[in-house]
C-alpha cells in the first residue's frame, strides 16, 4: 500500500524477522500453557479420579431410610389389639416449597380447608425435624385425592403419601394396658440419640409413649431399612438404585383376653375403678381395666391442645392407670395375710377367740376404734374374723404385732414396691413403717396408727395389681409370681414364650398357717355368714375371696356413716379380691370401685359376674 | 513457513476469501458446541436450535467480514475504536443493568454490548497505531499506545466486567509484544504490575471480585457459597476420568449439580462426559486453530495485518487459557466463556467476526500472488 506521508524507507525484512521471532516465542508460550492445563486435567481426571468419582456419587446418591412396620399386638387367642392401617395423607416438605404461604393459600382454596388446619400445620411444622414432611391433612378422602392428583404439578414440595398408622380397634377398653404411640418429639429424639438408636429411627414418625407400646418399644419397632436413590440438586428422587429392606418389628401375643377385658370394661359401667384378673400360676394378666378411660387413637395422629387439657384436668383422672398407679387403702382385703402373721408370731392360735363388743380401745387411751358392725360380732376366732371381716379382732392383733413386724412381713407380699409388671406406669404405693413415717412426715409412729393398719387403713395404700399379687402369693402358699401382660413374642416362624423373673417366695415357720388363710377366704364365699356368700350363691364353680370397704374419710367419734348423706367423692371404696376355683385356682380377680360403698354389697356381685363370664365364655381347655 | 496447501489453493475458496483449514477447524468446533450444549442444557431442543441459529449467524458474519478489502479494514481501525469509546461512555451513563453489571446499551431497535465491539476494535486500533511507524516501536509510541489501550480497558473494568477487560487489555498488549517491545521493558512492566497488585486489591476491586480471588485460593473455605461452583466443576471434570461418563450421562451436569453448565462451565460438562481423551481432542483442535492463526500472521505482508492476525489469535488463546484454567481450579473465576463452545450468541459472533478478519488477511490477493 502506498504511504505518501512516510519519508523514511522501512526495512520490511527486518520487521518480518522481528515479528517472526516474537511469534515463535508466543507459540512456545501457547505450548507451555497448554501443557500446564493438560497436566492439571490429567491430575484431576487420572490421579485424583477415584476421589472425585466418590464425591460425584456423594452428590447424586442419597440414602433414604425406610421405616420398619411396627409389630402387631394380639390377645392371647390371636385377635388384633393394635394394628397398622394405611391412610392417605397430604404432606408438605417446607424446605422444598418456594413460597409456603402462597402454596398453603392455594391448597386451602382447593380443598376448602379451615384456618385451623393451616394453624395446626404451622404448629406441627415447628415441632418437626428439618427436611421432614409435615402433615397438612390426615386421612384424605377420594374426592380430595382426585382434586390434588390432577393439579399435583402446581404444588412442588407437596405430596400425597400412603402411610401405615397405628390403630387400636378396641379403643378405650385397652388404653391403660396397651398405651399408645404418638409423634416423636424432640425429647424422644434426644433420648434415642443417647441410646444410640437415632439412626434406627431415621424414618420413624411415632414412638410408644405409654403402656406396652412404650415398654416393648424395642421389640415392636424393628430395624430401619435403606433405599439408595439418585437425586438431582433440588433433591428430587429420580430413580432407586438399591434397596435394603427394613426388618419389621416383632408381633406380640399378650396374656390379655379380648372378651374378658371388654366384659370387665363394661362391667364397671360409669363407676370409677379398676379390675385386674391374673393367673396365679404364672402371673399372666388376663384383664386389666381402669376407668374412666379415653380413646388412645386420639394420640396417634396428634391430639389437640383442648382435648389433652380436658384429659389432664378432669377431676376423674382418666390418664391414671388405676390398676397400677391407683393407691387405695387395701382395707379388709389383707386380713387373711395379717391372720397368717398372727399365727406365725404365735400371738394367736387357730382356736383363739376374742370378744367383740363392736369397738376396740387401747388401754388408757380414750378413743374407740369401731367395728363395721356397730353392735359387734360377739365371740370370734380367726376363721370368723376373716369370714365376717371382724375389725376388732384385727385391731387387737395388729396392736400386739406392732408396726415393725407387720411392715416387714407385708413387704414380702410385695406391698410398698412395684410388682415388676411389664409397664413403666406403676406405683409402689405405701407400706408404712417407722422409717417411712420419719422420712415422710418427720414424726414418730404412734401405736394408734398400728391399730388401723390391722384393717388395711391408716397410711397403707396398695395398687390393685399389688393386691392381686399378694392374693396369688397367699393361695400359692408363699410362691410369688411376677405379673406379666406379654405372653409370647413372634420371632419369624417361632413364638417365644415370655419369661418373667422369679420373685422371692415367702417361707413360713409353719406352712400350715397358709391353710388358715385359704380356708378363711373359701369360707367367705361358702359360709352363710361370709361377706361374699350372697354374691356367689349358686355359682357353678367354687371360689374364695375377701371383701373390703375402704374409708376415704374418717368418721367422727360419735357420727354414723350414712352413705346417702355423704358426698359421692367421700363415700367408701368397694373392694373384692377373689380367686376360683378353690382347688388349683386359675384366676385371681381384684375389683376396686371408687366411692361406691361396701365391698360385699357392690364389688363382690360384680366379681361374681366376671367369674361367671370367665368360666362360661373365656376359659379354654388350656387354661385348666 | 510454506506448506503444500498454499500452493494448491482451491480457486473457489480463494474467490470467497475462505481459509480452508481454518474453516474446517471452526466447523468441527461448531459441532462440538452443538453436541455439548445439547447435553448441558438437559437435552433442550429449543436451546439447541437457538445455538444453531447463532452459530449460523456467526458464520455468516465471518464470511461477510472476510470479503471486506483489507484497505477498508485498515482505514476503519481508528474510527471504529472512537465509536466504541463513545458507546462505552454511553453504557457507563445510560447502560442497562443485568446481573449487577452494566454492559448493555439500548439503542431503540437493538441492544448492543459495546465491549464486544471493542474486542475487535482495540487490536485493530493498536495495530494501526503501531504499524504507522516501523518495528520495533519507539518508547514514546509504546507509551501512547499503552494509554490508548487503558481507556477502554478501565471503562469496561468499571462496568464491571473483569473477564472482558482482561481479554481486551491482553489483545492490545499482544500487539505491542508482537511489534517487538523490548524484553527489558516487558520485565519492568511485569515487576511494576506485581507492585500494582496490592493497590488493585485494596482500592480498585469490588467485594465480589475479592471474594472470587479468596475463593480461588481456597475453594473449600466456602463450599456452599462462592466455592461451590469451582468444587462442583472439579468434581465434574475429575469424575469424568479417562474415557468420560458418556454423552448425556454426566451426573454432575445432568442432575444440575454444576452451575452455569451451558455457559462458563461448559468445559466441565465436556470433560465429565468425554473424559481426558475428549479433552485431548479438544486441545488438538484449539491448538490447530491457534497454529493456523499464527501461520497466517507470519505470512501476512503488511505489519498492520501481521499484528492484527497475531493479536486476534493470541487473544483467542487467552480465552481458552482463562476459561479452562478457571473451571479446573488454576485461575480465579472470571466470567469468560469457553470460546466457540459456550452457549450464547454474543461471544460466538465476535469470535467468528475475528476469524473473518483472519480469513481476509489470509486470502489477501497480493499475498496469494506472491505465493503463486
Amino acid at each position: 500500500m502506498l504511504q505518501p506521508r512516510r519519508t523514511h524507507i522501512r526495512d520490511t525484512q527486518a520487521e518480518a524477522s522481528l515479528f517472526g521471532r516474537r511469534v515463535w516465542v508466543a507459540m512456545a508460550i501457547v505450548v507451555l500453557v497448554f501443557s500446564i492445563l493438560l497436566s492439571n486435567l490429567y491430575k484431576l481426571q487420572v490421579s485424583q479420579f477415584e476421589q472425585f468419582q466418590t464425591r460425584s456419587n456423594d452428590n447424586r446418591i442419597k440414602v433414604v431410610p425406610i421405616s420398619p412396620n411396627r409389630g402387631l399386638i394380639y390377645d392371647r387367642k390371636g385377635r388384633l389389639l393394635a394394628e397398622n392401617v394405611p391412610v392417605m395423607s397430604l404432606e408438605i416438605t417446607p424446605e422444598r416449597v418456594v413460597d409456603l404461604d402462597n402454596t398453603l393459600a392455594r391448597l386451602q382454596q382447593l380443598l376448602q380447608l379451615d384456618d385451623k388446619v393451616i394453624a395446626d400445620f404451622h404448629e406441627a411444622r415447628r415441632r418437626e425435624r428439618r427436611f421432614n414432611q409435615v402433615i397438612l391433612l390426615d386421612d384424605l378422602n377420594d374426592e380430595q385425592i382426585a382434586k390434588l392428583a390432577v393439579r399435583q404439578h402446581e404444588f412442588p414440595g407437596v405430596s400425597i403419601e400412603a402411610r401405615l398408622v397405628r390403630s387400636y380397634p378396641h379403643g378405650e377398653a385397652f388404653t391403660h394396658a396397651l398405651g399408645y404411640v404418638a409423634k416423636i418429639n424432640r425429647r424422644d429424639l434426644n433420648a434415642l440419640q443417647e441410646r444410640g438408636q437415632g439412626a434406627n429411627y431415621a424414618a420413624t414418625r411415632t414412638i410408644g409413649k405409654l403402656g406396652l407400646e412404650r415398654f416393648y418399644e424395642d421389640l415392636l419397632h424393628g430395624t430401619v431399612g435403606y433405599r439408595q436413590v439418585e437425586v438431582d440438586i433440588h433433591g428430587r428422587n429420580l430413580r432407586t438404585l438399591s434397596i435394603e429392606p427394613p426388618i419389621p418389628g416383632q408381633d406380640l401375643y399378650l396374656e390379655l383376653d379380648l372378651d374378658l377385658q371388654k366384659f370387665a370394661y363394661e362391667l364397671l359401667g360409669d363407676r370409677r375403678g379398676s379390675i385386674v384378673v391374673i393367673d396365679p400360676r404364672d402371673g399372666g394378666v388376663l384383664a386389666m381395666v381402669s376407668k374412666p378411660s379415653y380413646d388412645p387413637n386420639w394420640f396417634v395422629r396428634g391430639i389437640s391442645y383442648q382435648q389433652y387439657q380436658s384429659l389432664l384436668q378432669s377431676k376423674h383422672s382418666p390418664l391414671l392407670n388405676r390398676s397400677t398407679q391407683g393407691g387405695y387403702p387395701p382395707a379388709s382385703t389383707i386380713k387373711p395375710q395379717i391372720a397368717v402373721l398372727g399365727l406365725e408370731e404365735g400371738i394367736i392360735e387357730e382356736d383363739t377367740q376374742i370378744w367383740d363388743p363392736g369397738w376396740f380401745e387401747i388401754k388408757g387411751v380414750d378413743h374407740r376404734y369401731r367395728d363395721w358392725l356397730s353392735w359387734g360380732h360377739g365371740w370370734v376366732d380367726v376363721n370368723d374374723a376373716i369370714v365376717e371381716s371382724c375389725d376388732t379382732f384385727y385391731y387387737d392383733l395388729a396392736l400386739k404385732l406392732g408396726i415393725d413386724t407387720i411392715s416387714g412381713f407385708m413387704s414380702q407380699f410385695g406391698f410398698g414396691e412395684t410388682t415388676g409388671l411389664d409397664l413403666f406406669e406403676e406405683s409402689a404405693a405405701v407400706m408404712p413403717s417407722r422409717g417411712w413415717k420419719r422420712a415422710r412426715f418427720n414424726e414418730p409412729w404412734y401405736a394408734g396408727e398400728t391399730v388401723s393398719i390391722g384393717i388395711g387403713q391408716s397410711y397403707w395404700t396398695a395398687t390393685p395389681i399389688q393386691l392381686a399379687v399378694a392374693t396369688a402369693a397367699t393361695i400359692n402358699r408363699g410362691k410369688r409370681v411376677v405379673p406379666r401382660l406379654l405372653g409370647e413374642i413372634v420371632d419369624g416362624p417361632i413364638r417365644l414364650p415370655a419369661v418373667s423373673e422369679e420373685a422371692e417366695p415367702i417361707i413360713l415357720r409353719d406352712p400350715s398357717h397358709w391353710d388358715v388363710a385359704i380356708k378363711g377366704m373359701n369360707d367367705v364365699v361358702d359360709k352363710v355368714k361370709g361377706t361374699a356368700h350372697n354374691a356367689f350363691r349358686g355359682a357353678s364353680y367354687s371360689s374364695g375371696g375377701k371383701t373390703g370397704t375402704a374409708q376415704v374419710i374418717s368418721i367422727g367419734q360419735d357420727e354414723e356413716y350414712v352413705e346417702e348423706e355423704i358426698a359421692e367423692k367421700f363415700r367408701d371404696n368397694a373392694m373384692y379380691v377373689g380367686y376360683a376355683p378353690q382347688e388349683n385356682p386359675e384366676i385371681v380377680v381384684v375389683f376396686t370401685v371408687e366411692n361406691a360403698g361396701g365391698g360385699g354389697r357392690i364389688a363382690a356381685p360384680k366379681a361374681r359376674e366376671l367369674m361367671d363370664f370367665y368360666f362360661e365364655k373365656v376359659r379354654t381347655d388350656a387354661d385348666q | 513457513m510454506r506448506t503444500s496447501d498454499e500452493r494448491q489453493r482451491n480457486p473457489w475458496l480463494q474467490r470467497f476469501h475462505i481459509d480452508g483449514p481454518l474453516f474446517v477447524a471452526l466447523l468441527i468446533m461448531a459441532g462440538i458446541s452443538m453436541v455439548t450444549v445439547y447435553s448441558a442444557a438437559g437435552e433442550n431442543m429449543a436451546m439447541l436450535e437457538r445455538q444453531a441459529v447463532r452459530i449460523g449467524l456467526a458464520f455468516v458474519a465471518m464470511l461477510v467480514v472476510a470479503q471486506v478489502p483489507l484497505a477498508v479494514i485498515h482505514r476503519w481501525s481508528l474510527p471504529l475504536f472512537a465509536v466504541g469509546i463513545v458507546l462505552l461512555l454511553g453504557v457507563l451513563l445510560f447502560g442497562e443493568s443485568s446481573k449487577g453489571a452494566q454492559r448493555w446499551l439500548d439503542l431503540g431497535p437493538v441492544t448492543i454490548q459495546p465491549s464486544e465491539l471493542m474486542k475487535l476494535a482495540v487490536p485493530m486500533a493498536i495495530a494501526w497505531f503501531i504499524a504507522e511507524h516501523g518495528l520495533p516501536p519507539r518508547l514514546t509510541r509504546l507509551a501512547a499506545a499503552f494509554l490508548l489501550l487503558m481507556i477502554p480497558t478501565l471503562m469496561i473494568a468499571k462496568q464491571p466486567d473483569l473477564g472482558t477487560s482482561l481479554l481486551i487489555a491482553s489483545s492490545g498488549i499482544f500487539v505491542l509484544f508482537l511489534a517487538g517491545m523490548s524484553w527489558r521493558l516487558i520485565t519492568f512492566l511485569a515487576v511494576a504490575a506485581s507492585a500494582f497488585l496490592p493497590v488493585l486489591w485494596l482500592f480498585l476491586m469490588h467485594d465480589y471480585q475479592r471474594q472470587r480471588v479468596l475463593t480461588f485460593l481456597d475453594p473449600e473455605r466456602d463450599p456452599l457459597g462462592a466455592g461451590y461452583q469451582i468444587i462442583q466443576s472439579k468434581i465434574a471434570i475429575g469424575s469424568g476420568g479417562i474415557e468420560g461418563k458418556g454423552w448425556l450421562q454426566g451426573t454432575q451436569s445432568q442432575l444440575e449439580f454444576l452451575p452455569e453448565r451451558h455457559t462458563d462451565f461448559i468445559f466441565s460438562v465436556f470433560a465429565e462426559e468425554f473424559g481426558l481423551l475428549g479433552v485431548i481432542g479438544l486441545f488438538l483442535v484449539y491448538g490447530y486453530i491457534i497454529f493456523r492463526g499464527l501461520q497466517i500472521a507470519l505470512r501476512a505482508q503488511q505489519v498492520y495485518q501481521k499484528l492484527l492476525a497475531g493479536s486476534l489469535t493470541l487473544t483467542f488463546f487467552v480465552y481458552i487459557m482463562v476459561n479452562i484454567g478457571m473451571v479446573s481450579g488454576l485461575l480465579p473465576v472470571v466470567g469468560v466463556p469457553l470460546p466457540l463452545v459456550s452457549y450464547g450468541g454474543t461471544s460466538m459472533v465476535t469470535l467468528l467476526t475475528g476469524f473473518g478478519l483472519l480469513m481476509a488477511i489470509a486470502t489477501d490477493r497480493r499475498l496469494v500472488m506472491r505465493n503463486i
